[in-house]
């Protein structure tokens, strides 16, 4: 039980898909300028990864891996199909997001409507991609955690999704200056609130974590000096992009 | 160029500056940023892409009468799968830390939103020896965004270029330490890379204000 909080609330916070490890940036920025139509995108990729990093665990486990086919005889044990992986995760993926877009349409119509046009995009949301490779890279050992590592990445991508979208709307109204305006100031408020989240890697301080090396505590000050200026909330990140400007 | 009509030389240019695919069409960055840190990390990734959006462009010109329009995106992400099989087996052959450093983000060209978008835009639509010019100038187009951003980081950040240290030594205090200057180690967390994106976007809105989105 305690295994599955801690990678729930590590997979939201400390290794957020957007501000740790940049994935699904495409559509995060090109998706963020209205809430509503964020929060639509998020919900898709939620779903869509509680489907396929489960699914890509038991190709994972059952086919993939060195030694994986041994279930199947001992004479398949010393296969080692894991080159393979790249080419069935993404395989897996577009074929769910197809299914899934079927039966969406047949069983929920209203939920069709407010997903639909979003599910054919999100097969080439790296965040899925990421999702089942970062599962492979981290070893996750049972289904149940894999279930657990795609649905609260869902959430973290969700959240990082609707932050950038209610900002972007507020930030229409600031008087941005003009090369910055859209793309740029994205990228900014993203690194802002990347830095900020930095500071939930804290939150858990496992006894299996290494201790930090040495000649990485300069940085880690001033790190930890950015992020106490470092401000979370829209009005601030404006205003200390206007101090970027001075 | 005597080997390039202008027409095809715009193909392998334009995307170099003006319709960059990372400041421009706001395409790749998903596994572009996070490997930014080193210099040389930079640098293998643009050469995978490079490749993958080159052989990728023209493999789907050459096939593009023959896929049917319902299923080209899995067409495409089989191919696209194909070639980033090829470039992580030689990265581990013969690159093996290198390929550790990367770890997943080399899968992670296969999502790389600059290859499905320039096989949906460019090569379903012209002849192979076009896609090709255009997809290797996408592809530096991308490189030369992700080479800029992994200098300046790495030499901020640590110091050094490619590894090797220029600026002096931060311990014995030698070089440009010895004015009392320090790595600024805010370069090498994953955040600095989009604020380094975001001025180098701002640059180059400055230089070319016909660029400058409407508010």
């Amino acid at each position: 039980m305690l295994e599955h909080l801690e990678l729930f609330f590590k997979s939201i916070f400390i290794d957020n898909m957007v501000f740790a490890v940049f994935l699904g940036m495409c559509s995060y920025l090109a998706v963020s300028k209205k809430v509503a139509t964020a929060v639509g995108l998020g919900a898709a990729v939620i779903f869509v990864l509680a489907v396929t990093v489960p699914l890509n665990w038991l190709l994972d486990q059952y086919l993939l891996q060195d030694g994986a086919l041994v279930w199947l005889g001992p004479e398949y044990a010393d296969y080692n199909l894991s080159f393979l992986s790249f080419i069935l995760f993404i395989a897996t993926i577009a074929t769910m997001v197809q299914l899934v877009e079927i039966v969406v349409e047949k069983f929920s119509p209203s939920l069709y409507n407010s997903l639909g046009i979003f599910l054919p995009l999100i097969a080439v949301n790296c965040a899925i991609l990421g999702g089942s490779l970062f599962m492979q890279a981290r070893e996750i050992p049972t289904l149940g955690l894999a279930f657990n590592y795609g649905v609260s990445s869902g959430i973290g991508w969700f959240l990082a999704i609707l932050a950038i979208a209610a900002i972007r709307e507020k930030i229409r109204y600031s008087n941005v200056p003009a090369p910055l305006r859209g793309l740029g100031i994205t990228f900014i408020i993203t690194g802002l609130m990347g830095i900020g989240f930095q500071s939930f890697g804290g939150m858990l301080t496992g006894d299996n974590e290494a201790p930090e090396p040495v000649e990485n505590t300069t940085a880690k000050t001033i790190e930890e000096k950015e992020i106490k200026k470092e401000i979370e909330d829209e009005e601030k990140a404006v205003s200390y992009n206007e101090v970027i400007n001075k | 160029m005597a080997l390039l009509s202008k027409k095809d030389a715009n193909l392998i240019l334009d995307p170099l500056a003006d319709n960059n695919p990372i400041t421009i069409q706001v395409l790749g960055i998903c596994s572009a940023l996070a490997i930014t840190a080193e210099l040389k990390a930079s640098l293998v990734m643009a050469i995978s892409v490079i490749f993958v959006l080159g052989v990728g462009n023209v493999v789907i010109s050459l096939m593009r009468n023959v896929i049917p329009s319902k299923i080209r995106i899995i067409v495409q992400l089989i191919v696209v799968a194909t070639l980033v099989i090829i470039v992580d087996q030689v990265l581990k052959a013969f690159a093996y830390e290198l390929s550790k450093t990367l770890s997943v983000f080399v899968g992670l060209i296969i999502t790389n939103c600059i290859i499905m978008g320039r096989f949906e835009a460019f090569a379903l639509g012209n002849g192979p020896w076009k896609s090709f010019l255009d997809g290797i100038g996408n592809a530096l187009g991308y490189g030369v965004i992700l080479i800029i951003v992994g200098f300046f980081r790495e030499l901020f950040g640590s110091g050094t270029l490619f590894g090797i240290p220029v600026l002096g030594d931060p311990i014995a205090k030698t070089g440009l330490y010895a004015t009392g200057y320090e790595n600024n180690g805010f370069m090498i967390i994953p955040p600095a890379a989009l604020i380094v994106v975001g001025i180098i976007i701002w640059v180059q809105r400055s230089r070319n204000k016909a660029l400058i989105e409407e508010a």
